[in-house]
């Protein structure tokens, strides 16, 4: 009696076990046919940025009001996108709408993206180049803003300093070089007291996982010089599969200098996060701060933030590469948005129905601008959905300057957040005096070389 | 009776057999093919062999053995820290004394408190104590290790205590008197009375504070990241950023998963074997 049982139970067990392992495997592959309830298809668009659920929201309500198409928006936690449209991605409702964060995000998802080159919103982009294309051509992300970031600088502190007798420069405009920036930027440290700041830059942010001012946005810099000197081709991997790190010294410069006239010691950058600095600059205790155009929410809604919206503006980071005189800031996107080639032809039809909703209908535009605060960069929208905070605005300024050559973000092509985190590491130990520039510069060649080997 | 139960044993097994099977027994299956296999979604791989396990132990980028190393000294460390306090704060706290039960409530609040929280909160703390030297957690990996120390056992001594103070309100009162009686002193006794007693007590606690310091993940992620420069990584830390973090790791990472659960599976068997046999019968 008792093997009987056992062997029932093995049976059993072994029964479950199988049917477990059919359901799962059958998830990934049988997606395409169920799934869509409705007739008309619905939307499952799941979302990068957790700052905008809450607008997401509101859009999805309204978007169903008024046509009566289903959308379903998830967002989520910050920092665990990947790990979450993975899960979702297995499951059969999987996302119609997902985001990816450029040619190294597509390369890990090009098994999900459909060819978006014949749809309508695709022809309204400004400028094709901005989407992800795959190696036969096709269409597979578009760009839901633009962004821009440079040196951030309180305009009033800035003039104050203009004033004072000896300036190294009589206005902002005059300081298109590293070098003239250096001159300005380390005389008027040693004038803090005079300006009743504690710095001319705010706090180097090198907290792990606050460090992205420096590992990524401001490595882009010199890798755009490096790339543009060789004319590489970014879409073929083949030729970022290696750097050289030909402007390492430049960077070592431009860093050297946010360390060496801030607010607070380099070793104490390892406490520091994204929001001290930011609050440093919104208080008016530093002049300079690195950041985009994204950060003006953070400086305006600082409790006595004394900076007015008329006195902030960008510079460019200028890191003393030849022809830098013409540079004009970082413009560029990280936001991508993809249908799941895997959905129903319904939902997929759904998904990008609603897409060109929101970028051509004026009740989506207005949505756009002013609830996700996008640049948009659609031949739908004209000066008049502009957006409304100043660096938004510059950002659009500087992408329309004559004789100016915007920097692209080259960093969506930077090999992995493994990459980046150690970079970030190498620099706190920089700061700290535990690394030689040296050994930052031969790890991050190994390091990048080693991290695409291994996307490969 | 016996016939019935047999009859109806299918029935009343299968529910909870299928439920341990969906959570528990198909997810564990399918993570150790999935160690052996190339993959990006779970549902879609490739066999690849033994490659994972070689990646994790042997690319110079992966981590896993200096972090095995170092969790291995935190674990030892937070043995010896975690047990030792919280058997001095349960001897204090059954001696009587006025204001116990309040002690006891407070000692064990920080278990309470989840690890990401509290983290952050030792993260200012510790910062701020260091910046009167101009010095942060991330100055180096043993500033780093002492903070996990620290934070580590100020939250696990409060449930060790507790369990302590219970092991040694069992201790039977004529013991003790008996004890005295013959002229023991308080080493003694100590020794003698009172740790053979709590031996049950001190092989969970041992028990509890090896595989939680471990396995310590939240308190690693929230007090340093692993930094500076994935330093003070530990292994669940390592396993968590190998996985999502790195593009084509997503295998090695499976694979360091797999070796974890052996590893904490094998030191707590052994472990308990060893101080299974030092308990006394009472």
């Amino acid at each position: 009696m008792k093997t009987k049982m056992k062997r029932f139970a093995a049976i059993t067990a072994t029964l479950l076990l199988l049917c477990g392992l059919l359901a799962a495997c059958g998830g990934g592959s049988g997606s395409g046919g169920g799934g869509g309830k409705s007739e008309s298809g619905q939307v499952y668009f799941q979302n990068f940025k957790p700052e905008q659920d809450e607008a997401y929201q509101a859009i999805a309500a309204e978007y169903t009001k008024e046509t009566g198409v289903p959308v379903k928006v998830i967002t989520a936690a910050s920092g665990t996108y990947e790990q979450s449209l993975r899960s979702e991605i297995a499951k059969k409702d999987a996302p119609t709408i997902f985001q990816i964060n450029g040619p190294v995000g597509y390369a890990s998802w090009k098994d999900y993206t459909a060819d978006l080159s014949a749809s309508e919103v695709y022809t309204h982009l400004t400028d094709k180049s901005l989407a992800i294309t795959g190696e036969d051509g096709g269409v597979y992300g578009i760009p839901l803003t633009i962004e821009g970031y440079g040196i951030i600088v309180n305009n009033k502190i800035a003039a104050q300093y203009f004033a004072l007798p000896g300036a190294q420069a009589t206005s902002l405009d005059e300081i298109t070089t590293f070098a003239k920036l250096k001159a300005v930027v380390e005389d008027m440290q040693s004038k803090a007291s005079d300006l009743r700041i504690d710095g001319v830059f705010a706090s180097t942010s090198l907290k792990p996982g606050e460090d992205w001012r420096w590992q990524t946005h401001l490595m882009n810099v010199p890798i755009y010089y490096e790339w543009s000197g060789e004319d590489a081709d970014l879409s073929d991997p083949a030729a970022t599969a290696e750097i050289k790190f030909q402007y390492s010294d430049n960077f070592k410069d431009i860093f050297d200098l946010y360390l060496n006239n801030s607010t607070i010691k380099p070793t104490v950058a390892g406490s520091k996060t994204v929001d001290d600095s930011m609050a440093e600059f919104a208080l008016g205790k530093a002049v300079m701060v690195q950041n985009g155009n994204w950060a003006y929410g953070q400086i305006s809604g600082v409790d006595g933030n004394t900076v007015a919206a008329e006195d902030v503006t960008f510079l460019p980071i200028y890191i003393g590469a030849p022809g830098e005189e013409t540079q004009g800031l970082c413009i560029g996107t990280e936001n991508f948005f993809c249908i799941n080639k895997n959905a129903s032809e319904a939902d997929q039809k759904a998904s990008l129905d609603f897409m060109n909703w929101l970028y051509t209908s004026d009740a989506g535009k207005a949505h756009v601008t002013n609830d996700l605060g996008f640049i948009a960069p659609f031949d739908t929208f004209t000066d008049a959905d502009k957006p409304a905070d100043p660096l938004g605005q510059q950002v659009m300024d500087w992408s329309a300057k004559s004789g100016i050559q915007n920097v692209p973000w080259n960093f969506t092509v930077f090999p992995s957040q493994q990459f980046k985190d150690n970079f970030g590491g190498y620099l706190l130990l920089y700061a700290q005096d535990q690394m030689g520039w040296s050994d930052v510069t031969s790890k991050v060649i190994a390091d990048w070389a080693a991290e695409k080997a291994a996307a490969a | 009776m016996q016939k019935s139960l047999t009859k109806y044993f299918p029935a009343f097994v299968l529910p909870t057999l299928a439920a341990f099977s969906i959570a528990f027994l198909v997810p564990f299956v399918m993570g150790i093919v999935l160690s052996f296999s190339d993959f990006t979604i779970v549902t879609d791989a490739r066999f690849n062999g033994f490659d994972n396990y070689v990646r994790a132990f042997t690319d110079p980028s992966s981590n896993f053995v200096y972090a095995l190393g170092f969790t291995a000294l935190f674990t030892v460390v937070s043995i010896i820290t975690v047990n030792i306090l919280a058997f001095l704060l349960a001897m204090l706290l059954t001696r009587g004394l006025k204001g116990t039960n309040l002690f006891r409530g407070v000692f064990f609040v920080p278990n309470l408190i989840g690890g990401i929280v509290l983290g952050y909160v030792w993260n200012t703390i510790l910062n701020a104590i260091l910046s009167n030297f101009d010095l942060t957690l991330m100055y180096s990996a043993n500033l780093g290790f002492w903070g996990l120390i620290i934070v580590n056992s100020w939250q696990m001594i409060g449930y060790m205590m507790i369990i302590y103070i219970a092991g040694i309100q069992n201790i039977p009162g004529d013991l003790k008197e008996a004890a005295a009686i013959d002229g023991a002193n308080k080493r003694q006794t100590l020794f003698r009375i009172t740790l053979p007693l709590v031996m049950p007590s001190i092989t969970i606690c041992t028990f509890l504070t090896l595989t939680n310091s471990f396995k310590l993940f939240d308190q690693n992620l929230a007090l340093t990241g692993g930094g500076p420069s994935n330093m003070t990584e530990m292994l669940a830390l390592n396993i968590y950023h190998t996985f999502y973090g790195r593009n084509g790791w997503s295998g090695p990472g499976q694979a360091k998963a797999v070796v974890f659960f052996a590893l904490v599976g094998v030191i707590a068997l052994i472990q308990l074997r060893i101080t299974r046999s030092k308990e006394v019968e009472n």
